[in-house]
C-alpha cells in the first residue's frame, strides 16, 4: 500500500516534469553545442554536465571557459549563480532531513528549479502537509535525465539547429509558465513583479549578481507586503493571549 | 588550460555545487532555519523565477540593436496569458514559441 502510493507519487512526478521538457530540451541542447563547438571532447562534455547539473551555470562557465577566464573566477561565477540552491536547500530541509544518507544524498544533487518549483508550489496546495518526496525524486530524476539527454543529443547534432528557431526562448517561457501558478497572493506577486525588475535594471552588473540582487529585493518585497497585511489579525491574537 | 586544471575546476564546481544544494538538509537541527529565512522562502520561486524571465523577455538579445524586442515580449505576454488561464506548460510553450515564430517570420513581410 505504501509502496504503491510511492511508487504513484513518483509517476506523478515524472508527469508532472514532462511538460516542461520542451523547455529544457533547446537550453540543454544549446549546451552541447556550444560545448562541442568549443572544442571539448565528449567525455570532457559529459563530465563537466554531470558534475555540474546546473544549466545556467553551466552556459556561464562556458562562455568563460571560452574567454580564458582564471579557473576561480568561474568557479565564483557558479557558487553565485547556484546560491539559490541554498535557499532551495532549506525549504527541503524538514522534509528530506530524516532520509536515509543514500536517498538524501542523490536526491539533494538533483535539485533543480524545476523539480523544486512543482513540488513546492505542490506543497502550497496542502500547506500544512509534509512534502511528498516520492513526487519530488520523480520530477528530480525525471528532470535529471532529460537535462542529460538533451545535452548528449547537443553534443551529436552540433551546430546544425539554425539560430532562426530562437530555441534560446524556450527557456525562459518555461520559466514564466511555472511563475505564473506560483503567484497567488498579492504578496508573492509583488516579489515577482519585483524581482523582475531588478533583474532588469541590475542586468549589466558583473558575474551574473543582477540575478542575485533581484532574488532578494523579490524575496524583500514579499516579505513587506505579508508584514503590512497581517499586522492586524496578529495584534488581534497577542491582545486575546 | 590544460586538461588538469579543466577537470579540476569541474570537480571544484562539483562539490561546491553539491555543498550548497546539501547545507541545510545536511546540517538540520545543528543550524536550524531562522524564522525570517523560514517565510521569505515562500517567495523564492516567485522571485528568482521572475529575475531569470525578466531580462530575457524585455532586453534585446546580445548583439540585437534593437531596443525591444517586441515579437519576444509579446510572445511572452501570450504564454504568460495561456499559462494564467489554462495552467498548463505545455500549451504556454507551444503558443508563446509558436507566436514568436510566426511573428519573427510574418512581420517582416507585413512591414515590407
Amino acid at each position: 500500500m505504501h509502496a504503491s502510493a510511492g511508487r504513484q507519487s513518483f509517476q506523478q512526478g515524472i508527469q508532472a516534469l514532462l511538460p516542461l521538457a520542451p523547455g529544457v530540451l533547446p537550453f540543454g541542447l544549446v549546451t552541447g553545442v556550444t560545448a562541442a563547438n568549443q572544442g571539448y571532447s565528449f567525455f570532457e562534455i559529459l563530465g563537466m554536465t554531470l558534475l555540474f547539473y546546473a544549466g545556467s551555470a553551466q552556459m556561464a562557465a562556458l562562455q568563460l571557459l571560452n574567454e580564458q577566464a582564471l579557473p576561480l573566477v568561474i568557479l565564483i561565477t557558479v557558487v553565485v549563480i547556484n546560491l539559490r540552491f541554498l535557499m532551495y536547500s532549506a525549504a527541503l530541509a524538514p522534509h528530506m532531513h530524516r532520509l536515509p544518507a543514500k536517498a538524501r544524498w542523490p536526491l539533494g544533487y538533483m535539485i533543480s528549479d524545476q523539480s523544486f518549483a512543482l513540488s513546492m508550489v505542490r506543497n502550497q496546495q496542502q500547506p500544512h502537509a509534509p512534502m511528498d518526496l516520492w513526487f519530488f525524486a520523480g520530477s528530480s530524476f525525471s528532470m535529471w535525465l532529460v537535462w542529460q539527454v538533451s545535452v548528449i543529443l547537443g553534443v551529436m547534432v552540433g551546430s546544425g539547429i539554425p539560430a532562426s528557431w530562437s530555441l534560446d526562448f524556450a527557456i525562459p517561457l518555461s520559466f514564466l509558465a511555472i511563475l505564473v501558478p506560483a503567484i497567488r497572493n498579492s504578496a508573492s506577486l509583488s516579489a515577482a513583479l519585483t524581482g523582475g525588475l531588478v533583474a532588469v535594471l541590475a542586468h549589466g552588473l558583473p558575474y551574473n549578481l543582477g540575478l542575485i540582487v533581484a532574488s532578494v529585493s523579490g524575496i524583500a518585497a514579499g516579505l513587506l507586503v505579508e508584514t503590512r497585511k497581517k499586522p492586524a489579525a496578529s495584534h488581534q491574537q497577542g491582545a486575546k493571549a | 588550460m590544460n586538461d588538469l586544471t579543466l577537470w579540476g575546476l569541474f570537480v571544484a564546481v562539483g562539490i561546491a555545487t553539491l555543498v550548497l544544494r546539501l547545507a541545510f538538509i545536511e546540517g538540520h537541527g545543528r543550524w536550524s532555519v531562522p524564522p525570517l529565512l523560514q517565510r521569505a522562502l515562500q517567495y523564492v520561486p516567485a522571485s528568482v523565477l521572475a529575475a531569470l524571465v525578466a531580462p530575457a523577455v524585455v532586453l534585446p538579445p546580445a548583439g540585437s540593436d534593437v531596443l525591444v524586442d517586441w515579437p519576444r515580449l509579446l510572445a511572452a505576454v501570450i504564454a504568460a496569458l495561456m499559462a494564467w488561464f489554462f495552467r498548463n506548460t505545455l500549451y504556454s510553450l507551444l503558443a508563446g514559441m509558436g507566436s514568436l515564430l510566426a511573428m519573427q517570420n510574418l512581420l517582416p513581410l507585413w512591414i515590407g
